[in-house]
């Protein structure tokens, strides 16, 4: 099996062992032999972004909608720093990436070398694992490991470093076996006895909830299919981080919508009222628990998670289950099963009754208007013109994310992209190029803000480049409108900086990327604009202006309980500016 | 409950801060002990003490021992965010496994003449330290043991013309006869 052949060949071999059809890079000079490869064949498919934060970016959209390892290369020095925000973005969302970048020559590593810098020093802290490689002959295995690492336990991006002389040295291809790590080995299955304890505590719990999060998506589609099997055996209601948006139908009847800061009245009730809750693939984030000693202070609380980190680091849990989330749900499932429990079935109709009064709260209800389109608005006519549609939808950070993720509803996992962890603005153009280069014939949607999307904007060239029809869906209040929000929180509407005086016309931008460019600027003329936008077969950049100051709710103000919320319907002016108290005003 | 307390306020939960041993055995692989005190720097946590060092050659593994300080919820975060970096093999907590075995080598050089110096002497003899050099104005000692009879032996030099001390960090190993 073993064959000898450049480092550079080498790459492109391990890469089509893998499996791996599309990378995403930007060539210079420490990767030249690697581009050279990829230059005389064609089973790897190479995307040319505008910036290497973008590939990253691209590769995480394509990762997330396909499940597969997304995968990038780079140069050294400026190509690799660049590369940072990404891989710090992909840790924070488990995202599986492989990212090779170039290094200096061997023998000037460590010389302040052009372009050079310690790849592997900077993104130690930003990556799962990473990789220099000073032997040709071990570059194989490494490539191998990286995937292997990249995609077991919780998934992370991984770096490998690759001088340029090893590029040109020949060594030994030593095929795909062998290719796991020696001693790294995540759990898969959990612990039966805690399995059992779990099941026992669901089946005479009173007031349950199942909180479940990305991790049910990085399990693959097969988990989302348990977790809807046991949801609807257990006939518990179920609400979703912003990553796990999708792994449970949005249409469904025990869906509760989202949690969390902007999560629904009805979701985040629940989670503070109940007295069991099911913790599946997600990781207690200060975006969801808000006041963490006011949080669900009554309840029973299992936690599955394939990271053993993050069980008892925020909150402390009572039955913790290290495990996949795939293998657990069929472990809670069979034991259910055998189990038969017998419910208590009017302390469950209790409950339910108590959800639907806050669900008849209507917490994401605002005053639409006939003259200036609202944002919300806007998110849902998106929604209801693209439904039935085989649509994926990444986003930028801010607002028009929140909204999206309150207006647009998701049936399938691996359709909805975003920032959550890192909340990185400029994510979404580069995500959807990803998104829409696995799948070519998708409606791929960026809902983007016009703040967001100046970031990373060059890669309209990219989607363009490659005849990659992305739709980018600008909810244009002029405004960073989340910092703006926050001003009027915190700062008494002290609007510092959060206006962008100067903007560009998004339509002849558009048109300067040799894209489309559409506007619509009133509600009477929002449906035909996003048909038009749906039925063009090129990139589009839509401008929806929309109303310059609309904030986002319903709200979990900083330092507050879940039950605590700031409703969008009645919220005064006096409310936003005592919303957050003193120690509330120091958090993010 | 009317104290505000969000994921940033962990810290001032009441629980008391405890000192635990921790062994982790590591591939020998270049960068490993950068991981590792990069995610305590990274994470905010405490390091009382580190060595390392390479302790079974063929498989290319190395021992390392830390010493740490937390509350017990962050002990336990120290020990999962530790066992999560993919170049460890395993982490056992020394000091829930029982009293360990811990000893520090410290390496004292004193100077000094006359009562000074003879004080030193005895004193060196009382401790079991060994002269691993000398002249006529110093002596270099060499003492082995757990680090409070170092912390005193070093107290009792101090007068005596103690001109540096260097020590190599605690070694420690879980007793009876199970490997960890």
């Amino acid at each position: 099996m073993s064959r000898t052949m450049t480092g550079a060949q080498i790459v492109l071999e391990a890469l089509a062992d893998q499996g791996v059809e599309h990378i995403f890079g930007y060539p210079g000079g420490a990767v030249l032999p690697i581009y050279d490869e990829l230059f005389q064949q064609d089973r790897l498919k190479h995307v040319l972004v505008r910036h290497e934060q973008g590939a990253v970016h691209a590769a995480e959209g394509y990762a997330r909608s396909t499940g597969k390892v997304g995968v990038v290369l780079v140069t050294s020095g400026p190509g690799a720093t660049n590369a940072v925000t990404g891989l710090t973005d992909a840790l924070m969302d488990s995202i599986p990436v492989v990212c090779i970048t170039g290094q200096v020559p061997t023998h000037l590593i460590g010389n302040d070398a052009f372009q050079e810098c310690d790849t592997v020093g900077i993104t130690r802290p930003c990556t799962k694992h990473n990789y220099l490689v000073k032997d040709v002959d071990q570059l194989s295995t490494v490539l191998h490991e990286a995937f292997y690492v990249a995609r077991s336990g919780r998934p992370g991006p991984v770096v490998v470093d690759i001088p340029k002389d090893i590029q040109f040295a020949s060594g030994l291809y030593a095929g795909l076996s062998n290719s796991q790590h020696k001693s790294y080995r995540p759990p898969k299955e959990g612990d039966s006895a805690a399995v059992e304890a779990a099941v026992e505590a669901m089946a005479t719990a009173k007031r349950p909830i199942f909180y479940t999060g990305g991790g049910v998506i990085n399990a693959g589609p097969a988990a989302s299919e348990r977790l809807r099997e046991l949801v609807h055996m257990t006939g518990y209601p179920i609400t979703s981080t912003l990553m796990g948006l999708g792994a449970f139908p949005a249409s469904d009847k025990q869906w509760l919508g989202m949690l969390g800061m902007h999560g629904t009245y009805e979701a985040n009730n629940a989670m503070h009222d109940c007295d069991v809750m099911i913790c599946i693939g997600a990781r207690f984030d200060d975006r969801i628990t808000g006041r963490v000693d006011a949080f669900s202070p009554g309840s029973k609380k299992i936690h599955v998670d394939i990271d053993p980190s993050s069980i008892n680091k925020n909150v402390q849990v009572d039955i913790p289950i290290v495990g996949d989330c795939d293998h657990v749900l069929n472990q809670m499932i069979a034991a259910w099963k055998k189990k038969k429990p017998k419910v208590d079935k009017p302390a469950l109709k209790t409950w339910w009754d108590q959800i639907d009064t806050w669900r008849a709260r209507k917490c994401l209800h605002y005053k639409n208007r006939d003259d200036i389109i609202m944002p919300q608005y806007a998110v849902q006519r998106l929604f209801e013109l693209t439904r039935g549609k085989d649509v994926y939808v990444t986003t930028e950070v801010g607002q028009h994310q929140m909204w999206a993720a309150q207006h647009f509803h998701f049936d399938e996992p691996n359709r909805w992209m975003t920032s959550g962890g890192l909340g990185t603005m400029g994510y979404g153009i580069p995500a959807a190029v990803g998104v829409q280069m696995a799948h070519p014939d998708s409606l791929v949607i960026d809902i983007a803000g016009e703040a967001s999307v100046l970031m990373t904007m060059q890669e309209m060239s990219t989607a363009v480049q490659y005849d990659l029809p992305i739709k980018i869906f600008i909810l244009n209040n002029e405004y960073m409108g989340m910092v703006r929000q926050w001003q009027e929180l915190l700062h008494g509407g002290r609007y510092s900086h959060s206006y962008t005086e100067a903007l560009p016309d998004f339509v002849k931008l558009a048109e300067a990327y040799q894209a489309v460019g559409i506007r619509a600027e009133k509600p009477s003329e929002l449906d035909d604009a996003i048909r038009e936008m749906i039925e063009t077969p090129r990139p589009v950049i839509f401008d929806c202006r929309v109303h310059k100051h609309a904030n986002c709710f319903p709200m979990i103000p900083s330092g507050e309980a879940h039950n605590n919320m700031l409703m969008g319907d009645d919220v005064t002016e006096e409310d936003i500016e005592n919303a957050i108290t003193d120690e509330g005003k120091v958090m993010v | 409950m009317t104290q505000p307390g969000s994921a940033y306020s962990l810290d001032k939960q009441e629980q008391n801060p405890e000192s635990h041993t921790i062994s982790v055995l590591v591939d020998n692989e270049p960068g490993v002990l950068a991981r590792v005190i990069g995610l305590f720097s990274g994470r905010g946590y405490n390091i009382e003490s580190l060595t390392v060092s390479e302790t079974e050659h063929e498989a290319h593994l190395s021992r390392i021992t830390i010493v740490t300080t937390g509350t017990p919820m962050v002990i336990e975060q120290i020990k999962h965010q530790l066992d999560r970096l993919v170049p460890i093999h395993s982490v056992t907590d020394l000091t829930v496994l029982g009293q360990p075995i811990e000893r520090e080598l410290a390496l004292l050089k004193v100077a000094g003449t006359g009562e000074k110096r003879v004080e030193a002497l005895g004193l060196a003899e009382a401790f079991h330290a060994e002269i691993i050099d000398s002249s006529t104005e110093h002596f270099v000692f060499e003492i082995t043991g757990e680090q409070s009879r170092i912390e005193e032996f070093i107290a009792l030099m101090q007068p005596l013309g103690l001109v540096e001390v260097c020590r190599t960090g605690l070694a420690a190993i879980a007793r009876g006869a199970e490997r960890m």
